[in-house]
């Protein structure tokens, strides 16, 4: 559990960045996680260079879900929207940088759903959309 | 090499004697017996790791979510599915049928609709369409069998039309033994833009399975005729056909989000799996799948049309005896209906019981077809993985003794 629990995670949880709302988001979402009940909203503003010049999470979870979101939004920073695009659940795994099992994986997940439902205009954004197997 | 005799060793139950006798067990189309490795694992669960799934954050519950998803994925490679996502755990195909006959048929069939099925469905298989048809004002129509058995593909051409929405089709009647075409059913029925939901309890268990060779819409079966537990049943369907039904039941586990409002649904498959499912029965229709995956299904069908073959040529001289169905082996299943002069069932069935032999009697859950052939009841003696030819030799025998007794 120590490993788990690393001092980074912690860091992002205990003292998250960008954490707050936008007052006029380009895109803006809100996420829900079933197994748990964490909510996730992610603000995000594009500039006239097509870029992320702003970007805000609010929502209540665990840990994980916290400092997933604060390293995601951290990671997103100035990045064009194709690139926010692009981001996917091994990215996030990566900036985690810990084991994350199959019950734990939506939690990992729940800021990246939310900012792409909200990049890609839609309701749900299912990350395992082509794990058929 | 297929060897019955050494089958038989992995069933625990079939060695013992009944009324001093040797067991037969000739009743696998009602429920088959179960191989020791699906009891162990079922054991297995609830000594080391039962608990519930899908919400727990320990070991023992990852375990328990882990297996319970494994077994999905078996059952979804069984019947070459397109995605684990496309397999809904049920009861029993009665209930996988009657989620789809609410769940579906409440959205999608309207007062002037068809729906299809055929005179020789089991009762699981027709009743929830006439009560599907009751609430909407639908009508049900009945594609006619003929006395051996065989659907009247012709009749069948005349009925299709426009109005017709669902064709609701046994792959395998459960008391004719047919198998039907399905593929052509198919082909057929979507060209006039009808769903197809396949009936699959018998055949699934019986030979090789593949939903996207038959190209159909639905395919319900049991796990308890297939070397499974009971209490645990599959219900596959088109994954984008899953996505525009609503829940069949709502409550716990089917949610993505609940408010004093009202909810939002889970994704697929659990959106259709209210409450805490058959965990332990799910892990042992798994284990059942991987047992059947080791025999080998163009084996088991193989197996199983020898023992057909042998049957009707051992049975066929029993004096007095009529044989229901195809009397050809490969047109047909292992399950064969019979009668036995003016004795009533029930007292072929309790003298065979006698001789320590298990069959069924009575109408096997399909009156209509009974009627139709001017019968109150019949016996069945029906075959799985583990009968052998002695066991039929058993049976004829037995019915020489019913004769000399009642006949």
């Amino acid at each position: 559990m120590d490993d788990f629990y690393k001092e980074n995670i912690l860091d992002h949880y205990r003292n998250p960045r960008n954490a707050g709302t936008l007052e006029n988001p380009t895109y803006t979402h809100e996420s829900h996680n079933p197994l748990c009940g964490d909510v996730i909203r992610v603000d995000l503003h594009i500039n006239e260079d097509n870029l992320v010049d702003k970007v805000t999470f609010e929502g209540k979870g665990c840990a994980i879900s916290q400092a997933s979101a604060s390293m995601l939004t951290e990671m997103i920073e100035g990045k064009s929207l194709d690139e926010v695009k692009q981001i996917s659940k091994e990215d996030i795994l990566e900036l985690l940088g810990i084991p994350i099992g199959p019950v734990r994986m939506k939690c990992a997940l729940l800021s990246l759903k939310a900012l792409k439902a909200g990049v890609y205009g839609v309701e749900e954004f299912d990350l395992e959309e082509d794990e058929d197997w | 090499m297929y060897d019955p005799n050494i089958i038989r060793q992995d069933f625990p139950i079939l060695h013992q004697q009944i009324n001093g006798k040797p067991l037969v067990y000739l009743d696998s189309g009602a429920s088959s017996q179960k191989p020791a490795s699906v009891i162990e694992a079922m054991n297995e669960y609830y000594r080391r790791y039962h608990s519930n799934v899908h919400r727990g954050i320990y070991q023992l519950s990852e375990k328990a979510s882990a297996a319970y998803e494994t077994a999905r994925k078996k059952v979804g490679r069984f019947i070459n599915a397109r995605s684990w996502r496309e397999i809904i755990f049920t009861r029993n195909a009665t209930e996988s049928i009657n989620l789809v006959a609410f769940s579906w048929g409440q959205t999608n069939i309207k007062a002037g609709d068809v729906i299809l099925t055929s005179e020789m469905e089991h009762h699981a298989n027709l009743v929830p369409w006439q009560q599907l048809v009751a609430r909407t004002g639908a009508t049900l129509k009945y594609i006619p069998v003929s006395e051996q058995g065989y659907l009247d593909m012709a009749a069948f051409d005349e009925m299709l039309g426009p109005q017709v929405k669902l064709v609701a089709i046994t792959q395998m009647s459960n008391v004719m033994g047919t198998i039907t075409p399905i593929g052509d059913i198919v082909q057929k029925a979507h060209a006039v833009g009808a769903l197809v939901l396949v009936d699959g309890a018998q055949a699934v268990p019986h030979m090789p399975t593949d939903v996207q060779a038959f190209d159909c819409d639905f395919l319900a079966f049991s796990g308890h005729k297939m070397l499974g537990p009971t209490g645990i049943g599959v219900l596959w369907a088109r994954k984008e056909i899953l996505a525009d039904m609503p829940p069949f039941m709502t409550g716990g586990d089917m949610i993505s989000r609940v408010t004093f409002e009202g909810s939002d649904w889970n994704e697929l498959p659990w959106k259709f799996e209210a409450g805490t499912p058959a965990i332990a029965e799910a892990i042992g229709l798994g284990a059942a799948i991987d047992y059947l995956n080791e025999l080998g299904m163009p084996n088991v069908r193989r197996h199983e049309i020898e023992l057909t073959t042998y049957a009707f040529k051992r049975l066929g001289q029993v004096e007095g005896i009529r044989l229901y169905g195809p009397p050809e082996p490969t047109a047909r299943g292992g399950a064969i209906a019979f009668s036995l002069g003016n004795i009533h069932p029930h007292d072929v069935a309790a003298v065979l019981d006698g001789e320590g032999i298990a069959v069924r009697a009575g109408h096997h859950c399909a009156m209509p077809l009974h009627d139709k052939l001017g019968l109150t009841a019949t016996t069945r003696a029906s075959f799985y993985v583990y009968n052998i030819p002695e066991e039929i030799d058993r049976l004829a025998e037995g019915l020489d003794k019913v004769r000399e007794l009642l006949g």
